[in-house]
């Protein structure tokens, strides 16, 4: 097995009295595709929020690379590595798809900076490669704000290719895709990952998605890890079976 | 101070918070409900103030006439607002919401010419309120009866309000509209009744805060900016849509201004600390204070994201071509005209260069300005002052003031990039009305109220053509410099911004330090208009930082059309020159100009140029 990117070690998080997410330890390596599931209220969201930097943990560490990177901006993580999609789609609306790419593969290069110059200039055969892997070259001319969704999500899965992560964090990646789409885009994700060596978690309900795509699985119940594995090993697990079916042993 | 005169400091901030916390409530109920930032809400006041004055003139100086006055004044201004939102506002929910602000301005102006029309331009002092003329002793002071009444009546109309939002099903369905409109409207309640029924009631808070005020305050044409800003502080700094926030505001900032009158001039340390002027500001700076430790102001919540906003459109390059053949026609009208189109075109060039650098901060860079003016009149009495009283050639101060204008956007705009949406666009206020208040009483250096004279441009300018020639190759470099950063990097980096914060955050842009940067650039070209104003009039007066000023701007900008780049050019060319031709030929140019603006609302509802843009789009269509 390849090495850790990501380590996380005893993450601990509570609002007001409430233990969100208690003594979470996992990683996931290189070209790795590990989902985290848990029921409604699990503390997924959570979980992220602080692999991401966009909440600090009470405890615990969460290194990337060997390097600690608890307590920086989501910014500051990004340059370190780290590619992000969201639940809800987020990319600039008014831009075309092309320069939505462009956007992230200028910032990667700290070239934003610049008054006179033109945008749109560098890095178009760059963002077009990309565009072309997540298939969406031909629509590249397209504003954002009138594509389909699920045509949005893989652009901002082609933005979070940009800095050429080591380390994808997707949130809900298929929420709000017809099923078909669903597996495509993940697949294709699984593709790009392996090809390029990224360790890719990701949340997901969709357990077609989850089985099918993940090569291990993480189960999130009440903010504790009670489950982990390879998804025969997680769907044999009668604690799994327990908050998923809801039946006592 | 004494106990005494604390108490007494105190009783007067709290009979001057009732009103204010009056208008306050209505603007934040109508804000909550339909989204809409009221500018016509101090008009609304206003005409309170006015009504009440005749009505009592009417029914006579007794307490029935009094009190009868007060109330049917207060509903005949619900009744104002009523007609307000049925005839301009329901026709444009579903316009940008910038273009709503723009009919409110419109409003203003014409309800400003209706009072002018109809009272006169003298101030009208009303009478005590009969029966309530005496005055109360308190420690040994003497309080006003009336005082003590309008001290009661803010909480009681607090209550009164709560008992309505709380115990109504109409109370319940503005409170939920508040949370989100879009709910209400899917569950199937009559969203037109809803949003009337709102103005109604917001309108007459407006009127009967405005009716109160008749024996403390002459009734006159300038209330209605001066409540307005006013009221905007109060209900941010409460919180929008919060009633009880109002109310809290409202009596800290009634108080904190009472007592800075009463403190007067006190010696710290050997300076001279001066607290009557301080008056002006407190309520800006409480407000800046506040919104930098509670970007929501004290009682407010985040506001419920907005779904489904239309994307902005995409924008195009103008060709060069297009801006030569426009330089070319420019560089040539003073062959063929008068020195009087020269000077007026002088106006237009600078005002063009004003609206363009506040279309560049509320477009593309998505942080709408209601203060620009305080860029603009900065750069003007920089201009002024270095050379009159620095003594610098004209040429230096002109160049300098751009700079001088920017120091200070550096200063502003570090904290307004904190915030965002309408707490932005008050907070933006708030510092143009700190310059104002600066400019205005600080007279041993800015001339206080006079303004700054005998600013004459060096020799080789002195004639009006060759001035026009400097203004518009200024004016014109600064907005195609603007254009030009609107296609770069970092104009793109900020619309990336507008467009999803949360997605430039992810990856890597520092948003807030690119919306700094682009706050102090437009404050310095703003600046560069209005020293290149300032040159070309030989004077200043602090009306160039006015908030007419600023709205001036933002008339311009959006009568143009917010989402083209030319539009803010063709809006300062036609405003400016509208109201030149229309106040040269009556005294009701506001008027005039509000209803041409309201047409133009209703009509072209994406501004002249985006308007004129369409027409053609579909004539082609059908030629095709």
């Amino acid at each position: 097995m390849s090495h850790a990117i990501l380590q996380v070690e005893g993450l601990h998080k509570a609002f007001g009295g409430v233990q969100a997410v208690a003594d979470v330890s996992f990683a996931v390596s290189a070209g790795e595709m590990l989902a985290l599931i848990g029921p409604n209220g699990a503390g997924k969201s959570t979980c992220f929020n602080m692999l991401n930097g966009q909440l600090t943990p009470d405890s615990g560490i969460v290194r990337l690379e060997g390097r600690d990177i608890v307590g920086l901006r989501p910014r500051a993580i990004w340059r370190l590595g780290v590619g992000r999609t969201f639940q809800i789609t987020a990319t600039f609306a008014s831009l075309s798809v092309r320069e939505n790419v462009q956007m992230a593969l200028y910032s990667h290069a700290g070239r934003l900076r610049s008054l006179l110059s033109r945008f749109g200039a560098a890095f178009a055969a760059e963002a077009d490669a990309l565009l072309d892997q997540v298939g969406m070259l031909d629509q590249a001319e397209r504003t954002c704000g009138v594509l389909a969704y699920g045509d949005l999500k893989r652009v901002e899965l082609a933005i979070a290719l940009a800095n050429q992560p080591r380390l994808l964090l997707m949130d809900e990646p298929t929420a709000g895709m017809a099923p078909k789409e669903r597996v495509a885009l993940m697949e294709l994700t699984a593709r790009l990952a392996r090809a390029r060596n990224i360790a890719v978690l990701f949340t997901e309900h969709d357990m077609d998605v989850v089985f099918t795509q993940a090569d291990r699985i993480i189960v999130l119940d009440r903010g504790v890890l009670i489950a982990g594995g390879t998804p025969p090993e997680v769907r044999a697990n009668p604690n799994v079976r327990a908050v998923y079916l809801g039946s006592a042993h | 101070m004494t106990l005494a005169s604390i108490l007494i400091q105190l009783l007067n901030g709290l009979a001057a918070a009732a009103s204010l916390f009056l208008v306050s409530a209505g603007l934040s109920l109508i804000f909550g409900v339909t989204r809409i930032v009221n500018f016509a809400h101090g008009s609304l006041y206003m005409l309170g103030l006015y009504g009440a004055y005749s009505l009592i003139e009417f029914f006579g100086r007794t307490p029935l006439g009094f009190w009868g006055a007060v109330v049917l004044s207060a509903l005949a201004v619900g009744l104002v607002g009523i007609l307000i939102e049925v005839l301009v506002l329901r026709r444009i929910y579903r316009a940008p919401e910038l273009f709503q602000l723009l009919a409110t301005f419109a409003v203003v102006l014409v309800i400003k010419d209706i009072a002018l029309f109809t009272w006169g331009a003298e101030d009208l002092v009303g009478p005590r309120a009969p029966g309530l003329s005496m005055a109360v002793e308190i420690m040994g002071r003497r309080i006003p009866a009336y005082d003590l009444l309008l001290i009661a009546i803010g909480p009681v109309v607090l209550g009164l309000v709560w008992l309505l939002l709380t115990r109504t099903r109409w109370g319940a369905l503005v409170r939920a509209a508040t949370q989100d409109r879009e709910m209400v409207g899917a569950l199937g309640v009559d969203q037109a009744k809803l949003f009337t029924s709102v103005f109604f009631v917001g309108s007459v808070l407006a009127g009967l805060g405005g009716a109160l005020q008749i024996p403390r305050e002459p009734a006159n044409l300038e209330l209605d900016l001066a409540i307005i800003a006013d009221a905007f502080v109060v209900t941010v700094v409460g919180g929008l849509g919060s009633i009880g926030g109002a109310f809290l505001a409202a009596i800290i900032i009634g108080v904190a201004k009472a007592f800075c009158i009463g403190i007067g001039t006190v010696t710290w340390f050997g300076f001279e600390v001066s607290f009557s002027k301080l008056t002006l500001v407190v309520e800006f700076l409480i407000m800046a204070l506040v919104l930098v430790v509670r970007p929501y102001g004290l009682l407010g919540k985040p506001q419920a994201a907005q779904r489904a906003a239309e994307p902005a459109p995409r924008l195009q390059v103008p060709s060069w071509t297009f801006a030569l053949v426009w330089l070319v026609l420019l560089a040539l009208v003073p062959l063929a005209a008068d020195r009087y189109t020269t000077i007026l075109l002088t106006d237009i060039v600078c005002f063009a260069l004003f609206s363009v650098s506040l279309h560049f901060i509320m477009g593309p860079a998505g942080m709408v300005s209601f203060g620009h003016a305080a860029y603009f009149g900065i750069g003007a009495y920089a201009a002024g002052l270095l050379m009159k009283r620095f003594g610098l050639p004209m040429e230096a101060a002109l160049l300098l003031a751009p700079l001088v204008a920017g120091l200070f956007a550096i200063v502003y705009g570090w904290f307004c990039v904190r915030l965002s949406g309408v707490y932005l666009a008050m907070l933006t206020l708030a510092f143009a009305q700190i310059s104002w208040s600066i400019v205005f009483q600080w007279d041993s250096v800015t001339g206080g109220s006079n303004g700054v004279f005998g600013i004459w441009p060096s020799g080789w300018l002195a004639d009006k053509t060759a001035y026009y020639y400097l203004a518009l190759v200024l004016c014109g470099a600064g907005i195609v410099f603007l254009w030009r950063v609107l296609f770069s990097p970092f104009g793109y980096a900020l619309r990336a911004g507008r467009d999803s914060p949360l997605r430039a955050e992810a990856i890597g842009i520092d948003l807030r330090g690119f919306q700094w940067a682009a706050f102090v650039l437009v404050g310095a070209l703003a600046g560069l208009a209005g020293a290149v104003y300032a040159f070309s009039k030989g004077s200043i007066s602090p009306s160039s930082i006015s908030i007419a000023q600023s709205t001036d701007g933002l008339i311009m900008v959006l009568l143009g059309g917010v989402e083209t780049l030319t539009g803010p050019v063709v809006g300062a060319a036609i405003f400016t020159w509208l109201r030149d031709v229309v106040a040269r030929n009556t005294e009701f140019w506001r008027a005039v100009m509000g209803g041409v603006i309201l047409l133009i609302v209703l009509l072209f509802p994406q501004g002249l140029v985006g308007g004129l843009k369409a027409l053609v789009a579909r004539w082609r269509e059908q030629r095709a």
